[in-house]
């Protein structure tokens, strides 16, 4: 919607729409699309370069019967499937189906510092997460090992970089190290995919590593 | 079984069902030669748009028959391309095609050609099955295909689509079979990043459009 000013990148968008992220990453993107419409209709651009591919593609030869079976199927399923209303809470729907809910529904871990966060899928090292970051607080310090793209769904941030509100992402790589701190006066809660785990650098934190999977 | 069409009777069929969307179907005529092949001036992204409209609104099987026959083949080529094997491929595109009767009605020809919208679905289904997770997809928009889309919204969509085609037939080869490799998921995105060189310059009026459609819906 209106208001966002951190993108996502083309080289993203299309990863997902030829379906090439890693499954935590398609998560975060499917939720960006959701909020703003620049990024919908970039992936709409992508995605006609998959009508493209698929118009251009030579024939394969089908089973013989292959209209029949399909059509045998379509008899066996007279049900038609029904248009998924968007959300109306803080989730966009596709967080709002692994979530469950909104945020009342998120199972929340402490962080120790009042930050909390909420794994929901990891696979192969790559993972999303929820994190809560208490207004005026730090998420501890971290460099990263591979990528991490962080989007905003409720309050705002700032880095060292610029400000992140409500529908921004930020992508980083191992060659920032940045220390996002939540704005006074609302409480930050953020989707966070990354592609390896993070190594924190504080004492504590670095301690609580192991425990908590960041 | 009796109802069953076969691929040399469409003709006829296909013309009532194209009554039902007189608009779209416009001032281009069916023509199906005696073996049942449908001519290339027929392939056109109207041409889909009216069958998927006939099947969203009469459940014509005859639309559905020919779009199968144009699509089947391909959607199968692109599952084998993407690494499943033929009897995968077979079973993952009889259940895309079966989606596609079942999502005719939320098929909105003002946002998308039928290529892509096929598209979008076989890919789901290919991460479903080769992947093994429902890939998340973005909600839908606060208004819904219900509403019928503005008929020069989607000439204007559609002829952009066949634009961009175009556009992309003409790349150089190289910069073509990236793309491809990239839509089969051979590339990693960082990969696309590094080697598609992104084709932006091909879908750029295409965005345009999209955004405005989407900003015009939006007031």
């Amino acid at each position: 919607m209106n208001g966002i000013k951190h993108h996502i990148s083309d080289d993203l968008l299309m990863g997902y729409a030829a379906g090439a992220l890693p499954q935590a990453f398609d998560l975060v993107v499917a939720t960006h699309v959701s909020l703003s419409d620049d990024a919908r209709a970039r992936l709409a651009g992508f995605e006609e370069l998959g009508g493209v591919v698929l118009s251009d593609m030579e024939e394969a030869d089908l089973a013989e019967d292959s209209l029949e079976q399909t059509l045998a199927r379509i008899a066996g399923t007279p049900v038609r499937e029904k248009r998924v209303e968007p959300s109306r809470g803080i989730f966009p729907e596709p967080l709002r189906k692994i979530v469950g809910g909104d945020e009342d529904a998120v199972k929340w871990r402490s962080l120790g510092t009042g930050a909390k966060q909420c794994v929901l899928q990891t696979e192969d090292g790559v993972s999303a997460r929820l994190l809560y970051i208490p207004a005026g607080q730090a998420m501890p310090e971290h460099g990263h090992r591979g990528m991490e793209l962080t989007l905003v769904l409720k309050g705002a941030y700032r880095d060292e970089t610029d400000r992140f509100g409500r529908g921004d992402v930020e992508f980083a790589d191992e060659d920032m190290d940045h220390t996002p701190i939540a704005e006074a006066g609302e409480d930050c809660i953020c989707i966070v995919a990354t592609d390896q785990r993070l190594r924190f650098k504080g004492l504590l934190p670095r301690i609580a590593q192991p425990f908590i999977g960041i | 079984m009796s109802n069953m069409l076969m691929f040399n009777d469409h003709a006829e069929q296909v013309a009532a069902a194209g009554g039902s969307c007189p608009i779209l179907l416009g001032p281009r005529r069916y023509r199906a030669a005696h073996d049942g092949t449908v001519t290339p001036t027929e392939k056109t992204e109207l041409h889909w748009v009216a069958c998927v409209t006939a099947i969203a609104k009469d459940e014509d099987k005859a639309s559905f028959a020919l779009l199968f026959r144009h699509f089947a083949p391909r959607v199968k080529a692109f599952l084998i391309k993407s690494g499943a094997d033929e009897s995968l491929a077979e079973e993952c595109m009889q259940d895309v095609m079966a989606t596609i009767w079942q999502k005719a009605h939320l098929y909105d020809a003002s946002r998308a050609s039928v290529a892509t919208w096929i598209f979008t679905i076989a890919r789901n289904r290919k991460i479903d099955l080769l992947r093994r997770y429902a890939r998340p997809e973005p909600e839908g928009l606060p208004w819904g295909p219900e509403r019928e889309p503005d008929q020069a919204d989607v000439m204007a969509l559609q002829q952009e689509t066949e634009r961009l085609a175009a556009a992309i037939r003409q790349l150089p080869e190289k910069q073509r079979i990236l793309i491809e490799r990239a839509y089969f998921g051979e590339l990693t995105h960082s990969e696309i990043a590094a080697e598609t060189g992104l084709p932006l310059g091909t879908i750029k009026s295409r965005i345009r459009l999209a955004l405005e459609r989407l900003r015009h819906a939006m007031n």
